[in-house]
């Protein structure tokens, strides 16, 4: 079985903003915005290098996302940023009209999703991002796993014509991805080869998925890894393929089950190939104040919750 | 500079236009459309300096942004008259497979529009973005906006103003068309918004008034005098006073017709006052 080992942990944060810090070297319409959160987003080396490309917005979501539509009548590619919760649900109709019904070429950068903010609570923490914005016609949706794809799929999405969800955390967890991969958007990355289970995962939940094999084959299970890093559009086909082999499927993702990626792999199981599913997601709850990791403990989110549910989903072949 | 006759002719057929796209769908929106002709057919005929032809990222000309997108009849028929898509297209207005939503959308590629609007209180962002785009790429050009005086009760707007004017966004002129009226009655009934003219003053912009906003020399002479102010280090804000309804007797001064499309009768009356002047699509 291959396995993955990491050597640092760090911030998805900090490969936004290193991968924004290029695109300024890079790409000369890349303009950044931000709501009053720099630090958080860890954009202070791009508009250091930039100071001219980008624009500091105050405490005022909504006017972010009409202007980040106003600068691309002109060519620029804005990179808008603040928390997922100021980047959705508070602005949602300004993103459906001024940006997805628009079709505007806006990347909508989004940090500290899920519990794993951690102690600001629940009035901060969104389970419910995803679903809002794959919901909206023509919207992709990338929740990457690590520092190292976050990078890589901040370069990526400068590249391709059209409103993005970037979707990404505060805590720092394990670097394990390859530095200077290439990011195919919409492209599953297959991480483990098994027979006996798949899980598809995204976001944070990659890693305990990985961990999550590891106990599985102690125990004599051969569990195959997905890393779904793009929600929208889905890879359809890596899905699949998996679940021909193995017959059953666990889906794993900070957020609510209601509106997540476990609903979209159900979909394409039950248009192709109906096949036992569980869900490792929060169970249509808020969050809460703690530390990430007994949040992700308490709501069900980390390698134990993935391990109960294989053992589950088997059982229902 | 265009002949205010031509002009005032232009709007007489734009008024017919607006009446007609209304009344064969018995929806829309007229009340606002008729209000804002004169300003229009001033804006696109006289005032902007606009390229051939129609690209998104109009770099190199003047842009407009309508923040109202409800009064859509208005700004398709100027649109066609000013040849950005067939003058006959006006005839599949809210229809199905139309290019002429109900509200204006760049989503099925209708020339001359940038943004969507209807959901109220986006189009000054929007604007401010834009503004933004032509100082980073040199282009001196300048951004008119519009906006409803109900619109204003959204408080995205003032995000929007205040940001303006703290980042000195100066090649922006919005107006805000001030017909006292929305739908379920006057401003002032509904939410009373006191000195306009103030609140934009005190958020730190320059405001000129277009106290008769349905004339088109006064048009003219404001909006002279609003580019003129324009370069300074500060926003513009044009208060343009209209009269919902104008050029229609039964529909002036009141807002039953903000939402509602005139019956056979009605719009034959409405005709009659205005008769055809450019050829009716």
């Amino acid at each position: 079985m291959k396995t993955y080992t990491y050597i640092e942990k760090k911030d998805t944060r900090s490969g936004f903003g290193a991968g924004l810090a290029e695109l300024g070297r890079t790409n000369p319409n890349v303009v950044a915005l931000c709501a009053d959160l720099i630090g958080s987003l860890k954009m202070d080396k791009f508009i250091e290098e930039n100071p001219e490309r980008f624009f500091q917005i105050g405490i005022a979501e909504a006017n972010m996302m009409g202007i980040a539509a106003g600068l691309t009548i002109g060519g620029k590619i804005p990179f808008t940023g603040t928390f997922a919760n100021f980047s959705t649900g508070r602005v949602y109709d300004q993103i459906r009209q001024s940006i997805a019904y628009s079709g505007k070429n806006v990347k909508i950068c989004a940090s500290h999703a899920g519990v794993t903010l951690g102690e600001d609570g629940a009035t901060h923490q969104i389970l419910e991002d995803i679903g809002l914005m794959k919901m909206l016609p023509g919207m992709v949706v990338i929740n990457p796993c690590d520092y190292n794809q976050t990078k890589a799929a901040t370069l990526a999405i400068a590249d391709y014509e059209g409103p993005v969800y970037l979707r990404f955390g505060r805590p720092a967890v394990p670097v394990f991805m390859p530095e200077n991969q290439k990011f195919e958007i919409g492209k599953a990355i297959q991480l483990t080869e098994g027979t006996d289970v798949t899980i598809v995962a995204t976001g944070h939940l990659v890693w305990e998925a990985l961990e999550a094999s590891k106990a599985l084959h102690e125990h004599g299970i051969s569990a195959e890894v997905i890393n779904i890093h793009t929600i929208k559009p889905l890879d359809d086909e890596a899905i699949l393929k998996s679940v021909a082999k193995t017959g059953c499927i666990v889906t794993a993702e900070e957020h609510n089950y209601l509106g997540g990626l476990g609903e979209s792999v159900s979909r394409v199981l039950a248009l192709n190939k109906p096949t036992p599913q569980e869900f490792v997601a929060t169970n249509d709850t808020f969050g809460e104040s703690g530390t990430p990791a007994l949040l992700m403990e308490k709501y069900g989110l980390n390698s134990n919750a993935i391990i109960k549910k294989a053992k589950a989903v088997i059982a229902r072949k | 500079m265009a002949d205010t006759q031509q002009l005032k002719d232009l709007t007489t057929q734009v008024r017919r236009d607006i009446l007609r796209m209304v009344h064969k769908v018995n929806s829309g929106h007229p009340g606002g459309s008729l209000g804002c002709a004169e300003f229009f057919v001033t804006l696109y005929s006289d005032l902007m300096e606009r390229k051939e032809g129609f690209d998104m990222d109009g770099i190199g000309e003047d842009l407009f942004f309508l923040s109202n997108g409800h009064i859509s009849p208005v700004y398709y028929s100027v649109l066609a008259r000013s040849g950005y898509f067939p003058v006959d297209e006006l005839n599949t207005f809210r229809l199905i497979n139309s290019r002429l939503q109900g509200h204006p959308t760049t989503h099925e590629g209708l020339p001359g529009i940038r943004i969507a609007s209807g959901s109220l209180g986006q189009g000054m962002s929007v604007a401010l973005g834009a503004a933004q785009a032509k100082k980073i790429n040199g282009d001196n050009h300048l951004i008119y906006s519009l906006h409803g005086d109900g619109e204003l009760q959204e408080g995205q707007n003032w995000e929007a103003i205040m940001y303006a004017s703290g980042k000195k966004v100066d090649n922006l002129i919005s107006t805000i068309d001030l017909n006292g009226q929305q739908i379920d009655g006057s401003t002032d009934t509904v939410l009373p918004m006191g000195n306009i003219r103030e609140k934009f003053e005190a958020f730190g912009w320059i405001v000129i008034d277009i106290e008769k906003g349905n004339n088109i020399d006064a048009i003219k002479k404001g909006m002279a005098e609003a580019k003129s102010k324009t370069g300074k280090g500060k926003p513009v804000c044009v208060l343009l006073k209209t009269v919902m309804g104008n050029g229609v007797d039964f529909m002036m001064h009141t807002h039953a017709w903000h939402g509602k499309a005139p019956n056979d009768e009605q719009l034959a009356i409405g005709l009659a006052q205005n008769p055809e002047t450019f050829g009716d699509y």
